[in-house]
């Protein structure tokens, strides 16, 4: 018996990272929000390996954190170790990647989500999509409850007809031992959406007191502390290592051996596997002349003895798991807890969706995460919280918010996965983003906090913080560029002794900063006056001047790439009218209708000459248009 | 892409000595300023819209290209309803080319077929029933340059920049896999590495721009001598080529006075023919201005005319001359083969076997057309194909080399400075984008096939 449940402005189907960002948007917005999640221990759960960040990713969480979201704090929350990578690389790849105690996650997440006002979570699984016409009206649970909202966001991960498989043995499931979701995918389909299937796969488990860390290289965290959230100080927590070791020949014999074992070339598995994540069978048949590979040790958490064997992903039989990772120096004695297994899902090709994450056919469902096609917790939060976002403004009738490529690595995601496709898993890195000098993750809050303020995820307090910061960067560059030192033998000493040459004339401490070689502290010894500045303030200050030569560059040409982007294609184009227009781009543009001619351009197989072409008749429609009004 | 600065000439090529530049975009005055010095020293900025500045073209190195009006159309009153600069020249074909090679090097793009009407189009300029004409001269121009695009395929141009491109990729996937994998035991590239394989991109991309002799043949014609003794037809040669295409005579500034060179445009192809005027008057070169000064024209020489009289064979006179033509392209004329002698024409075959031949006779006309599609040959000489546009064309591919070359000198600098490599492969990136634009493959998944393909990356 179904009955009528509730009422509620937007409605989030599942729980993970995609949902718990898009929930706690549209809640903190000021929506009536439900968030539903198929088992109440797995909210926020990281079936994967128990890390955040890194290059693009750690990006990623602290773009979400300057558009009001979660998961930086609760990742600087609960984390074990922190470490700032690439530091010998230039500061727009400067990450930060966090060891996560996973159930601390989880637990203060969920909390998170209880204490919001606005935000109601429940245990249920969602069989169906409530359509009227072409909009959304709601869902309805197995139990027979029905709730109707104006928007729904689907953020179910990897659950849509979820199939575990582990060597020959194959069986229906989610992640982790969980129940998959089968009649809410036949119900997307029943909406006229399209589905795909993909493949990903995690590693194994191993008991901490079945290892011998003496055949292993440690790796700490760094003993500075760091934070992913711009909101708050740093402090260092207690670290927790992680650890080296490598496979052996030997490890890749008894791979060899057992090959025909695997479901992924005996063709048991269907679905397309991402290629950065490859299993360790993948490895060894692609790089048959590497003779090891990299394997990481990882705590799951403070409270357990789970360690997570990174680079040890597989889908091979668990016997053959067993007997491989026990020729890995260090883990002779490695014990099992949980086996690895490689998972197949249902997802939703994103060029259906709009880059409001609202699909294309009904009005008011927006999908975000890893049915999105992607992979990573970060790439699934960045899109549940644009979600969330837009979800809430589709409710409240307001335009969706849009974030472009050149204003975030959101928006590099967001605009590959619906411009693009995907075919297979994606997941975000940096050499994606066309302007990576300017989408940094030092600056994610110069970049974005201003859009959070205006879409009301950013408190009063938070923003006059943000608001000083911006302040006490721009005064000490004018500062900087007005104070002129002479050239005395006391500066060039400072000079010559970092390794710079000379000044020959009064030059201002501006110039002076941008040579590589000198940093902030050095202009301190040359001139007094300084004004007492944040840690944070003197970075903005080093990479804003240092760089801003290409900084510039970069720039001009996100003005020219803006240009275009901000030209609309109207929705009433029919793209198979357009005479002369490739017979590639017509098929593409018909089948994406890309919002903008920006958008249209990026399409592969859409040339230059298209894009004129697409103008012409643009324009000549809307002058037919006008003058067809003037007639009447 | 739609709001750069484009010019174009806009008269057709090859007409009278007239020419107009035509330059359309936000920029268009202020990239114009770059190279026009005004007679009274005014700005183009300052003048009004629909005024005429009186002044000259300047090239980078200084140098007048040629005594120019030039009008300010301010949009939205223009035919763009852009910013319109139109520049008149009046030195001629070849200063109408330099005018515009000047323009493109102060940064505007060269411009489209139908570009300059599509934006009139687009900005409400023009009306409705024009816009199907546009949209067929783009499609039109895209089949075109499909073609130039296949004809480059087997080019040895588009093959250098394969091979370029190929090596920046590998440097790019190299430090981006680096970057997005900071982790894995990836084999990083040594930053000296980066440095020595960009420095000799960098030379390659130079070596292309230098040898891109078309581009400087449509700049500055083909410098082309006729050489052979008194009466075997010299004069007869140059006025068949005058008769059948339209000359030019220019008397170009900065040269001696009594130099003339006569311009003939063979197939779109600027033929500068020097010192015609002694040609003509004395009909004897050789004797005129002695062995000497013969070697220094032929060394000034981009192609060389040898005539030989088939009915009078190899004379003295030839035997002097044709050992100075070595190591220059020269095509040797046999005329009067109506009148030609068998034994002495096996005589003169038997000599010139190592030359290009052809055989004319210019009383009847024969040959002349086989000499025009030889000409034609030598200018495009496998740099690039032959099409309409060429010259457009071929000026696009340098305005792109050029812009490699720079950002290649960005990435040696980056390293010279000791810039991290996040500055560099910015750099790098666009060096390999704008290669792409000659070949015609676009941006695409590559970097990040690359990576994978090439890296055992993962968890």
């Amino acid at each position: 018996m179904e009955y009528l449940a509730g009422k509620y402005d937007v409605i989030v189907i599942g729980a993970g990272h995609a949902g718990c960002e898009a929930a706690l948007a549209a809640a903190r917005m000021g929506c009536r929000t439900l968030v539903l999640t198929l088992n109440m221990e797995n909210v926020a759960f990281m079936p994967c390996n128990p890390a955040v960040g890194g290059p693009a990713k750690g990006h990623l969480v602290r773009e979400i954190d300057a558009l009001g979201g979660e998961m930086a704090i609760n990742t600087d929350e609960t984390s074990i170790q922190m470490r700032m990578l690439n530091t010998g690389k230039g500061p727009a790849v400067h990450a930060l990647r966090a060891q996560a105690d996973k159930k601390m996650y989880h637990v203060r997440m969920k909390k998170v989500l209880e204490m919001q006002p606005n935000l109601d979570l429940k245990q249920a699984m969602v069989e169906r999509i409530l359509v009227e016409g072409e909009n959304i009206k709601g869902i309805v649970t197995r139990n027979g409850a029905v709730f109707h909202s104006r928007a729904v966001v689907i953020t179910t991960g990897t659950f849509l007809k979820g199939k575990i498989i582990i060597g020959d043995v194959a069986y229906s499931g989610g992640p982790n031992g969980q129940e998959p979701s089968v009649t809410l995918a036949e119900s997307l389909r029943d909406l006229g959406l399209s589905l795909g299937r993909f493949k990903t796969g995690t590693p194994p488990r191993i008991h901490r007191k079945s290892v011998d860390f003496s055949k292993m290289i440690i790796q700490p965290g760094d003993e500075k502390p760091y934070r992913f959230s711009f909101t708050g100080k740093p402090r260092l927590r207690e670290q927790l290592p992680c650890w080296l070791t490598y496979t052996s020949e030997e490890t890749h014999n008894v791979i060899r051996e057992n090959l025909h074992r695997s479901p992924l070339f005996s063709g048991r598995i269907e679905g397309v596997g991402p290629r950065y994540c490859p299993s360790i069978e993948d490895k060894v048949v692609r790089f048959a002349d590497k003779p090891s590979h990299q394997i990481f040790l990882e705590p799951e958490g403070r409270d357990t003895e789970e360690m997570y064997v990174q680079g040890f992903s597989t889908s091979l039989p668990e016997d053959v798991q067993v007997k491989m990772l026990r020729t890995i120096p260090g883990l002779a004695k490695a014990e099992i807890m949980r086996t690895a297994y490689a998972i197949e899902y249902d997802h939703l090709p994103p060029a259906q969706l709009k880059l409001s994450l609202e699909t294309k056919t009904i009005n008011g469902l927006f999908s975000a995460g890893q049915i999105n096609g992607t992979s990573g917790y970060e790439e699934a939060a960045a899109q549940g919280i644009l979600a969330g976002i837009n979800a809430a403004r589709y409710a409240r009738g307001k335009e969706p918010l849009i974030i472009r490529r050149s204003e975030g690595y959101i928006g590099v995601l967001i605009d590959d996965l619906v411009t693009k496709g995907t075919n297979e898993p994606y997941r975000i890195m940096t050499s994606r983003a066309e302007y990576r000098l300017l989408l940094r993750q030092d600056n994610a809050d110069l970049r974005l906090t201003e859009k959070g303020r205006e879409i009301g995820l950013i408190s009063d307090e938070q923003y006059g913080k943000f608001e000083e910061k911006r302040k006490l960067i721009e005064a000490e560059k004018e500062r900087l560029a007005e104070v002129r030192i002479h050239p005395v033998e006391q500066v060039q000493e400072i000079l010559v002794g970092k390794g710079s040459s000379e000044i020959k004339q009064n030059t201002s401490l501006l110039e002076i900063l941008k040579r590589p070689e000198i940093n902030y502290a050095d202009l301190k010894k040359m001139a007094e006056g300084f004004p007492d500045l944040p840690e944070e303030v003197v970075e903005q200050i080093e990479i804003q001047v240092k760089y801003d030569g290409y900084i510039k560059k970069q720039m001009e040409q996100v003005e020219r790439f803006q240009k275009i982007e901000r030209k609309k294609i109207p929705e009433w184009i029919k793209f198979e009218e357009i005479k002369g227009l490739s017979s590639e781009a017509r098929q593409k543009l018909g089948r994406i209708q890309p919002g903008s001619v920006g958008q249209a351009s990026r399409i592969s197989g859409v040339s230059p000459a298209d894009i004129s072409i697409l103008l012409v008749y643009m324009e000549q429609k809307r002058r037919e248009l006008s003058e067809g009004d003037q007639n009447k | 892409m739609i709001n750069d600065t484009i010019a174009a000439i806009s008269t057709p090529i090859g007409a009278a000595g007239i020419g107009i530049i035509r330059v359309s975009g936000s920029a268009a005055v202020s990239i114009v300023e770059r190279v026009f010095r005004s007679s009274r020293e005014r700005k183009i900025e300052d003048a009004g819209t629909y005024r005429l500045l009186h002044g000259f073209i300047v090239d980078k190195s200084g140098d007048v290209v040629d005594e120019v009006l030039v009008s300010v159309m301010r949009g939205p009153h223009s035919f763009t309803a852009e910013d319109v600069v139109e520049i008149n020249c009046h030195g001629g074909l070849i200063a109408v080319r330099r005018t515009l090679a000047a323009v493109l090097e102060a940064g505007a793009r060269p411009a489209e077929a139908g570009e300059f009407s599509k934006r009139a189009f687009l900005n409400g300029r023009i009306d409705l029933a024009q816009a199907e004409s546009i949209i067929d001269l783009i499609t039109a121009k895209t089949e075109k340059s499909l073609n130039v695009a296949v004809n480059q395929l087997e080019g040895i141009l588009s093959q250098e920049i394969r091979k370029m491109r190929a090596q920046l990729m590998e440097l790019l996937a190299h430090i981006e896999a680096g970057i997005d994998f900071p982790e894995h035991d990836i084999e990083e590239i040594s930053l000296a590495m980066i440095e020595e394989r960009s420095k000799e991109i960098l030379h390659n991309i130079k070596k292309l721009i230098n040898t891109s002799e078309t581009g400087k043949i449509f700049r500055e014609g083909l410098k082309t001598v006729i050489a052979g003794k008194p009466n075997v037809g010299k004069s007869s040669l140059l006025n068949a080529l005058l008769k059948e295409n339209r000359a030019i005579v220019t008397d170009i500034p900065g040269t001696t006075r009594d130099v003339i060179e006569e311009i003939v445009n063979i197939r779109g192809i600027p033929l500068k023919l020097v010192d015609t005027a002694g040609i003509r008057e004395t009909e004897d070169l050789v004797e005129k201005i002695g062995v000497e000064k013969t070697k220094e024209m032929f060394a000034d020489a981009d192609l060389i005319f040898l005539m030989i009289d088939a009915s009078s064979g190899i004379g003295q006179e030839d035997k002097e001359i044709f050992p100075l033509a070595r190591g220059k392209k020269t095509l040797v004329l046999i005329n009067k083969i109506d009148i030609k002698k068998e034994t002495t024409y096996k005589e003169i075959e038997k000599y010139t076997g190592r030359h290009d031949i052809i055989e004319m006779s210019l009383l009847t006309g024969q040959g002349l057309e086989k000499l025009e599609k030889r000409i034609e040959d030598i200018a495009y000489a496998g740099l690039v194909s032959k099409q309409d546009e060429l010259m457009v064309s071929n000026i696009r591919h340098k305005h792109t080399l050029e812009r490699t070359a720079c950002s290649m000198e960005g990435v040696i600098s980056a390293l010279e400075e000791k810039l991290p490599t996040d500055c560099m492969a910015i750099d790098l990136k666009a060096a390999w984008e704008s290669l792409g634009e000659i070949t015609g493959e676009t941006v695409s998944e590559d970097l990040v096939d690359q990576i994978f393909s090439r890296f055992c990356i993962g968890k």
